[in-house]
């Protein structure tokens, strides 16, 4: 040990973290501070704010001024807001429905080969999100990859109109984010003893019993963390919804950048990312406090 | 499509820019897929300044970059709304361009316009107009009127494109009413919304990037779009024609301006200069296909620019540039739009 490092333990521990502090610090924290402070103030007319406080950003949530310049409930942005996680429900259902199986045949592969498959999974990660999501374009228009070979056997006559719908959203955001669900099952599923589920069979549990009883509540923590790292993502997503939704639906990540840029309203783009952050962290701790829980009851028994 | 194009044009400028040259640096931010790559190489060439070029795809954009401090950039090409409020938030600065020795090439009718009046600050980079195109294999109209595109006939449900932006929807759909544009009178814009809660039910997507694919994979009949970039995709074989309505279409005019933050500001004039000649901004206008405000181009147009519809429009056509609008006109404007689309 060289001698110009601190002598006590805790200061030491400080050092040694001091790296992450900083990373954390400046990477995360001060980039929300800004946008909380940005939130409490008032928009300037041709963009940035000016340094007047103001919980205006907030009240527009809920409310707006009619042309009477009353206050009056204003469904709009709750409307938006619950759009987004509407469809992020949805896309996060088709990620587990599609997901769960897959890494599920992973794991029953033989070692040697789960590895391969695994970057598979990684490989659509290595091109531009925004160049797949373009991809799908030509998948899912008219006279695309789906429609062209029903168009020629005569199936259909007319455009089946698969872009620019919700259905289309969802199918995008599944796409994208599917390897954040595959991953962290696979590597629940991985520790699985598969010894549990021969003594399952050996009691007389069918293959379905066995999956529900056995497989689902063991592989479940992964299942939650990919449920969340799906989930997370979706609700802000932006380009699915522009470019496969056509943009006609404004969601929240949408909402937030004409925020930004035509409507020249920072506070109230700061305030809705607000928003959108406290959800996310709410719902983090409330899945922190459950898996405690769990941890509890589970080392009582 | 437009984004890949970007991508590798903005690749291609930054390798050829990262050899070190003589002449010292220029950063040009332009919208993307505005900026023709053998321009630039004749720049380089010329005067031994070495470019680089970021895109963006929205006036909003360049504006919210530059007061988010943005800096780094020479040289940005706001539309004419937008330069009295760069002006005004001090975001961009004063080159004198009236004393650049090729400004004696600049036509009249464009010196000393209403967004510049002392032309200190700006120089022209192409301009044009806005208005609606069709599939002419697919639609049974000829583009004659706005209606066609504000109150469409039945064959235009769910296959009707509009731009993503409210700013220049409303103001076609102030020619199109008759109203004056930038209104603060909630009444006037009251009756837009409706009128534009009205189109939503034949509308397919909001678009601003890829009209042309749009309309030649039939997915829209009628998207709005901007004349030269009607004529690109028309010239790389979309079925599309581009309307010239009776009532009027939107103009914009698109200039070149140094930011207050600029550290080569000498060579964003040199650039200026550049483009005031007739040969370099010929060249551009071939590539874009919009108009220039520089005398003499129209002698090294090809016989293709000199033809094509989207550049020579009908003779007596109404076309309105959009003024810089009130933040209480902004704010009408914002308000019909999210309402429209929430």
């Amino acid at each position: 040990m060289s001698t110009w490092l601190p002598k006590s333990a805790s200061s030491r521990r400080w050092l040694g973290l001091a790296p992450s502090y900083i990373v954390i610090g400046i990477f995360m924290l001060i980039p929300m501070v800004i946008m909380g402070v940005f939130s409490f103030l008032e928009p300037n007319p041709y963009g940035g704010v000016k340094a007047v406080g103001s919980f205006d950003a907030y009240v527009k949530l809920f409310f707006e001024y009619d042309l009477e310049d009353q206050l009056v409930f204003n469904p709009g942005y709750i409307n938006i807001v619950w759009r987004s996680f509407q469809l992020s429900i949805m896309a996060t259902v088709l990620c587990l429905v599609v997901g769960f199986p897959v890494a599920y045949y992973i794991t029953l592969q033989p070692e040697n080969k789960r590895n391969f498959y695994i970057y598979l999974v990684t490989i659509p990660f290595w091109t531009n999100l925004l160049i797949r999501t373009f991809a799908w374009i030509i998948i899912l228009g008219r006279g695309g990859v789906i429609e062209l070979p029903l168009q020629k056997l005569g199936i259909i006559d007319d455009s089946l109109r698969m872009m620019y719908s919700d259905g289309a959203i969802a199918v995008g955001l599944t796409y994208s984010y599917l390897p954040l669900m595959v991953l962290p099952i696979y590597a629940s599923l991985e520790k699985l003893d598969f010894r549990l589920l021969e003594a399952a069979s050996d009691l007389y549990a069918n293959r379905w019993v066995t999956m529900w009883k056995v497989v689902i509540p063991l592989c479940k923590p992964g299942v939650v963390a990919g449920c969340i790292l799906v989930f997370i993502p979706c609700i802000g997503a932006f380009i699915a919804p522009n470019l496969l939704g056509g943009g006609k639906k404004l969601m929240l990540g949408s909402l937030v950048q004409f925020q930004f840029s035509s409507a020249r309203n920072w506070p109230f783009g700061a305030a809705l990312s607000m928003l959108l952050l406290s959800a996310v962290v709410v719902s983090l701790i409330f899945y922190a406090r459950a898996a405690k829980k769990r941890a509890l009851m589970e080392g009582e028994v | 499509m437009k984004y890949i194009a970007s991508i590798f044009a903005a690749a291609a400028v930054a390798l050829t820019g990262g050899l070190a040259k003589a002449g010292g640096e220029l950063f040009i931010y332009n919208w993307t897929e505005y900026t023709p790559p053998e321009l630039i190489e004749k720049f380089e060439k010329e005067t031994g300044i070495s470019v680089s070029l970021d895109t963006y795809d929205s006036n909003e954009t360049l504006l919210a970059k530059l007061q988010a401090g943005a800096t780094g950039y020479d040289l940005v090409v706001p539309s004419q709304n937008f330069v009295p409020i760069l002006v005004g938030e001090g975001l961009i600065q004063k080159v004198a361009v009236h004393e650049l020795p090729n400004y004696k090439n600049y036509k009249d009718e464009w010196r000393k316009p209403e967004w510049d009046p002392e032309q200190e600050y700006s120089s022209g980079w192409q301009w044009g107009t806005t208005s609606f195109s069709y599939n002419h294999e697919l639609y049974s109209g000829k583009g004659e009127s706005l209606a066609e595109f504000f109150e469409p006939s039945e064959e235009v449900r769910g296959r009707l494109s509009i731009f993503q932006t409210p700013d220049e929807v409303i103001s076609l759909a102030n020619i199109y009413l008759g109203t004056e544009f930038c209104s603060e009178d909630p009444k006037v814009m009251k009756k837009i919304q409706d009128m534009l809660l009205a189109q939503k039910d034949y509308v397919v997507a909001l678009n601003s990037e890829t009209m042309s694919d749009l309309l030649t994979s039939g997915e829209a009949i009628i998207t709005n779009h901007w004349s030269g970039y009607n004529r690109l995709g028309r010239l790389a074989g979309a079925p599309i024609t581009y309307a010239y309505p009776k009532e009027g279409v939107v103009g914009w005019f698109d200039s070149l301006v140094v930011p207050t933050s600029a550290k080569n500001v000498e060579n964003a004039r040199t650039f200026m200069n550049f483009m005031m000649d007739p040969v370099n901004m010929a060249m551009l206008t071939e590539n874009q296909g919009y108009g220039d405000a520089v005398k003499g181009t129209e002698a090294y147009y090809s016989e293709e620019v000199k033809t094509a519809p989207e550049i020579n429009p009908p003779k007596g056509l109404n076309v309105v540039f959009a003024p810089t609008c009130s933040p209480k006109a902004q704010a009408l404007i914002d308000k019909v739009w999210t309402k429209v689309w929430q």
